[in-house]
């Protein structure tokens, strides 16, 4: 178990490395480099070196990427080409308020789609089902714009219950978005409850049709007793996956939300330095997406295995 | 719980079950309602033990679940009742139906494996059920349920407790659910196929565990199966269930030495015996859909006996003196139907000139895969081999059966003379001439054509997107380059040779029955015009009638065009019906091989032996010999006998280190062993 564990963190590793690489060398194909992106026209004569000497792009390819890789190992990212502020701080105060923003619609999705998906499959074909298919349909298919303009348009213009954009400063603390970041945790809730509920219900349903659940309702296993012991622990083995994948597209910024909502998360500083042709921040932000991405799939792939007595017990043996 | 059951006074005169003129059915896509099952009448008294025979599709499943009150998703009852002591299941309340499921009546399903809840320890499960039905005080649970599992003889139950299904085998599994049933004392046990996919030695000690418990508790049985060889060791009475009817009721050996209704003998007569070397007599057809018999004798179509009456009239189930109940206008006549196959297999082209189409030289194979360290290092796996020392010569035209149980690597060495699996060692040489290469890959397009291949399950080697003739027309231009015309022609006379109909060439795998899905996939084989066919465990998803069928077919292609078979099963009545000479394998390693005749009449190895002692024969008169316990065996041993932890006659030390040396008799039989030739038998006397 614990080997396979070090292999699977190795792995992860390797495979972040990988990606580093292939950041790096992107940003070394495209013509030009980070002066000449950022000053544009500007871009000549004594401006441009000063540029270069001061983000080190004087120096080889290689010695840049091991500067850059070893940095990034130590949290240092660099500096930005805009301003010259270490990305390190910078990409710091988005990264909260997007932990911030995913903590809180997962605690809010999480436990919805459990429950409804759940409902759900429990209810096949009956009206409950029915009902919540079709709003899972709508919450997947409508564009995120579109909801959430809708949702600004009722809540915020209309009633006024709640402030339409986020106007808080980057590095305000926590306590102050609030009431401001409801409604863009409300609208990523409820695309990632669409999402997660879909694999939930298709997992019940099936795991209800099978051999076992039937053995159970034929051993005279109360109704809710065979829902918990017998279907849920494995109807939900393969829900781990579908999180991670949503935890991992939270985390990676989502972008379309937190520019509609004004949001200054990660998302939005990566439109933002593509804009500002900044790759330094680009490349930096590349970089924490995927090691996120990477983290996460790793840490659901664990969870199932140790939720999973088949694989569980497969890896101890050997 | 078992202190609260209702007790009337005429518990001895009243049936537990009573299935009173009970009709299930669906919705079908034109709104029409289709039965599966129709106007069953069935009692079980306590006990009793009754069989359910019948075909896949005859409802003998549906009936038994039926009896708890259980339906599968979609059936509804369309008439008549399931009662348990009188209460009808269909109208209890679920607590109700929750206190008789499991308490009073308990299900051991048909695979165990997939029965059990994989996220549960077995030890929860079984109490599970102690929790539920039983009267015990819950601090008793634990020791009980101990008790259950070696009740059924389960090794260590201690340990036991603590384990996933997974971590059984296929027979511990079968053996856990009995546990699971027994404990909440129930008086009717339903078994719906307990032994279905179990190793032969495992079948037998299972249910000659089924039909001890039911000695000593006086539960009755109701034994769902195809299988007569199971039926008849363990009922007293059988139902035999064509297309949702009982159409043959009686004493087991009433149904299963002489039956009066035709399709029960047709049944038997489909059935290939361990003691003859006959070919088994197919049914013709195929049992109708639901709704499909209207106001017909549902047999009428493959009945020998029909008349204008069969097909215009229902009979029905009429008692008779003798005690049987049979459904069929003529039953008086059905007597004269023959009760088994007369057709001898047709004579083996014994042109034994030395000119072998295949040799197999010291084949090893393992599936043990070398590390990455072990490839650097150009190391070999050292963990001993899944397949050893693999030697025979298979003439042209000569049929050879490779049997053992699950594991013993027939299956593996089929591969590996079809290329899919490399051998580790050793040589596959091809009449006499050079050594085929060992993957596929590497081998010339007149080298393939001549090995072909039929799997298991059609389901599963027939490409579902592709029409019959699409399915033949790839070999046929592959190797021949047919086109157009010509090979229209070459598509319907294949379909000829395996007897279906030219217009079979535009259907779709899915619109064929099993049987007729497997003749294409043994047409698709001769296609190649081979000299080999691999038969993978050709008849083991079909029904027992088909299965007739699809052997008679393979020795008529064979007759035909003098082609060689390896034959792999499990069966080994049905690789007696078919084969010229028999390898047992057991553990990858090769225990005993001859003439077929000389191997089922006079078994040698202690392990040619246990294996043929568990056969199922359907004649309530044979009983199976249990020589040695069916412990499972993972991996053969490093050394000596790979017989030696299970022989019963194991000389000890000489056994568990040395390899047996073969020995030789003069009629080509040998076995590898250290006791003396041929003198091995405990059966013998």
């Amino acid at each position: 178990m614990l080997r396979m564990l070090a292999r699977r963190v190795l792995l992860g590793i390797v495979t972040v490395f990988l990606v580093s690489l292939i950041i790096f060398s992107g940003v070394e194909i495209l013509p030009g480099d980070a002066c000449t992106a950022y000053l544009e026209r500007e871009a000549q004569g004594k401006l441009l070196e000063n540029c270069r000497t001061e983000l080190g792009l004087d120096r080889s390819a290689s010695a840049r990427y091991l500067d850059w890789a070893s940095g990034a190992v130590r949290g240092d990212l660099g500096v930005s080409a805009t301003g010259r502020k270490s990305i390190a701080t910078l990409v710091g105060d988005r990264l909260k308020n997007t932990l911030l923003l995913a903590a809180c619609a997962l605690v809010v999705g999480i436990p919805l789609a459990l429950f409804l998906g759940v409902v759900s499959a429990l209810n096949r074909d009956r009206p409950a089902d029915l009902i919540i298919s079709t709003l899972t349909i709508f919450a997947m298919t409508i564009p995120e714009f579109v909801t959430a303009t809708l949702l600004i348009l009722v809540f915020s213009v209309w009633l006024g219950w709640v402030p339409g954009i986020v106007l808080t400063s980057a590095g305000a603390p926590v306590s102050e978005f609030f009431p401001e970041i409801l409604l863009p945790i409300a609208v990523l809730a409820m695309v990632m409850t669409a999402h997660i509920l879909r694999t939930v219900r298709s997992s019940v349903i099936e795991t209800m049709a099978s051999d076992y659940v039937q053995m159970a309702v034929l051993k005279g296993v109360p109704y809710w007793q065979m829902v918990f012991r017998h279907v849920l622990p494995n109807a939900l083995l393969p829900t781990i996956n579908v999180v991670a994948l949503t935890v991992a597209w939270l985390l990676g910024g989502v972008v379309v939300i937190e520019t509609v909502f004004n949001y200054p998360g990660l998302g939005r500083m990566m439109i933002d330095s593509i804009s500002d042709r900044d790759l330094p921040v680009t490349q930096a932000i590349a970089l924490i997406i995927a090691t996120v991405y990477v983290a996460v799939n790793l840490l659901a792939d664990l969870l199932t295995m140790l939720a999973n007595p088949r694989l569980r017990t497969a890896q101890i043996r050997h | 719980m078992s202190s609260s059951r209702p007790e009337s006074a005429n518990s001895q005169t009243a049936p537990l079950v009573a299935i009173k003129d009970l009709s299930i059915g669906f919705t079908g896509k034109k709104g029409t309602t289709l039965a599966v099952l129709r106007n069953i009448d069935l009692q079980i008294y306590a006990g009793e033990s009754v069989g359910l025979v019948g075909e896949s599709g005859s409802g003998k499943s549906t009936l038994a679940l039926a009896a708890m009150g259980y339906l599968k998703r979609g059936l509804r009852v369309l008439n008549g009742q399931a009662c348990f002591r009188e209460d009808d299941m269909f109208t209890q309340t679920r607590d109700q139906l929750e206190q008789v499921r499991g308490g009073h009546i308990a299900l051991i399903p048909q695979n165990s494996g997939q029965s059990l809840t994989p996220t549960r320890r077995i030890g929860r499960q079984v109490a599970e059920a102690l929790r539920l039905h039983s009267s015990l005080p819950a601090v008793q649970h634990s020791s009980r349920v101990v008790e259950l599992l070696e009740q059924v003889r389960l090794p260590d139950p201690l340990t036991l407790v603590n384990r996933y299904p997974h971590e059984l085998s296929g027979g511990q599994q079968q053996r856990v659910a009995i546990a699971m049933a027994l404990a909440g004392e129930p008086s009717v046990l339903l078994l719906d196929e307990p032994t279905t996919g179990l190793d032969v030695t495992t079948q037998a000690h299972i249910l000659e565990l089924l039909s001890e418990l039911a000695r000593q508790s006086g539960m009755a049985m109701v034994y769902v199966s195809h299988d007569l060889g199971a039926i008849a060791r363990v009922c007293d009475s059988v139902a035999v269930m064509y297309a949702g009817e009982i159409v043959l009721q009686g004493s087991a050996r009433q149904i299963l030495l002489d039956p009066i209704h035709p399709y029960a003998r047709g049944l038997l007569a489909s059935i290939p015996r361990l003691k003859d070397a006959t070919l088994p007599r197919a049914l013709d057809g195929r049992p109708p859909a639901p709704g499909e018999t209207g106001n017909a004798c549902a047999f009428a179509e493959r009945c020998a006996l029909a008349k204008p009456r069969c097909t215009s009239e229902r009979p029905p189930l009429q008692s008779l003196a003798s005690g049987e109940a049979v459904r069929c206008h003529f039953y008086a006549e059905a007597k004269n139907l023959a009760l088994a196959g007369d057709k001898q297999r047709s004579a083996r082209i014994l042109a034994d000139t030395g000119d072998a189409t295949l040799e197999l030289k010291e084949i090893t194979i393992s599936y043990a895969k070398p590390g990455l360290m072990d490839q650097v290092l150009g190391r070999k796996p050292s963990s001993t081999p899944t397949v050893d020392d693999i030697n025979f010569r298979l003439l042209q035209g000569e049929t050879l059966g490779l049997v053992g149980e699950s594991g013993s690597g027939k299956s593996t060495i089929l591969k590996s003379i079809a290329g899919l699996l490399s051998p580790l060692s050793g040589d596959i040489i091809w009449q006499n001439e050079d050594a085929l290469p060992a993957s596929v890959e590497k081998r010339s397009p007149q080298q393939l054509r001549r090995v072909q291949i039929i799997f298991q399950n059609p389901d599963e080697s027939l490409n579902p997107r592709q029409t019959v003739a699409e399915i033949l027309a790839q070999p046929l231009v592959l190797y021949f380059g047919l086109k157009g015309a010509a090979l229209k022609a070459r598509t319907v006379e294949l379909l000829d040779r395996v007897r279906l109909a030219g217009h079979y060439m535009d259907r779709l795998p899915s619109q064929l029955s099993g049987g007729e899905k497997q003749r294409v996939a043994v047409a698709r084989a001769f296609a190649a015009e081979p000299d080999l066919v691999l038969c993978d465990e050709v008849t083991s998803a079909l029904d027992v009638s088909v299965q007739a069928a699809v052997l008679d077919l393979l020795d008529d292609l064979r007759r035909q065009s003098h082609t060689s078979y390896v034959f792999v099963s499990h069966d080994l009545a049905v690789v007696r019906a078919l084969s010229d000479r028999v390898a047992v394998l057991y553990q990858g390693r090769l225990c005993e091989i001859g003439p077929a005749q000389s191997v089922y009449t006079h078994p040698s190895h202690p392990y040619t032996d246990v294996l043929l002692g568990a056969v199922l024969e359907p004649d309530p008169d044979t009983t199976p010999t249990l020589i040695a316990d069916d412990v499972l065996e993972l991996s053969p041993p490093d050394r000596g006998c790979a017989f030696q932890r299970r022989c019963p006659m194991s000389l000890g030390e000489q056994c568990n280190t040395q390899t047996p040396p073969w020995q030789h008799s003069e009629n080509g039989h040998a076995i590898r062993c250290h006791l003396p030739l041929f003198n091995t038998s405990p059966l013998k006397h």
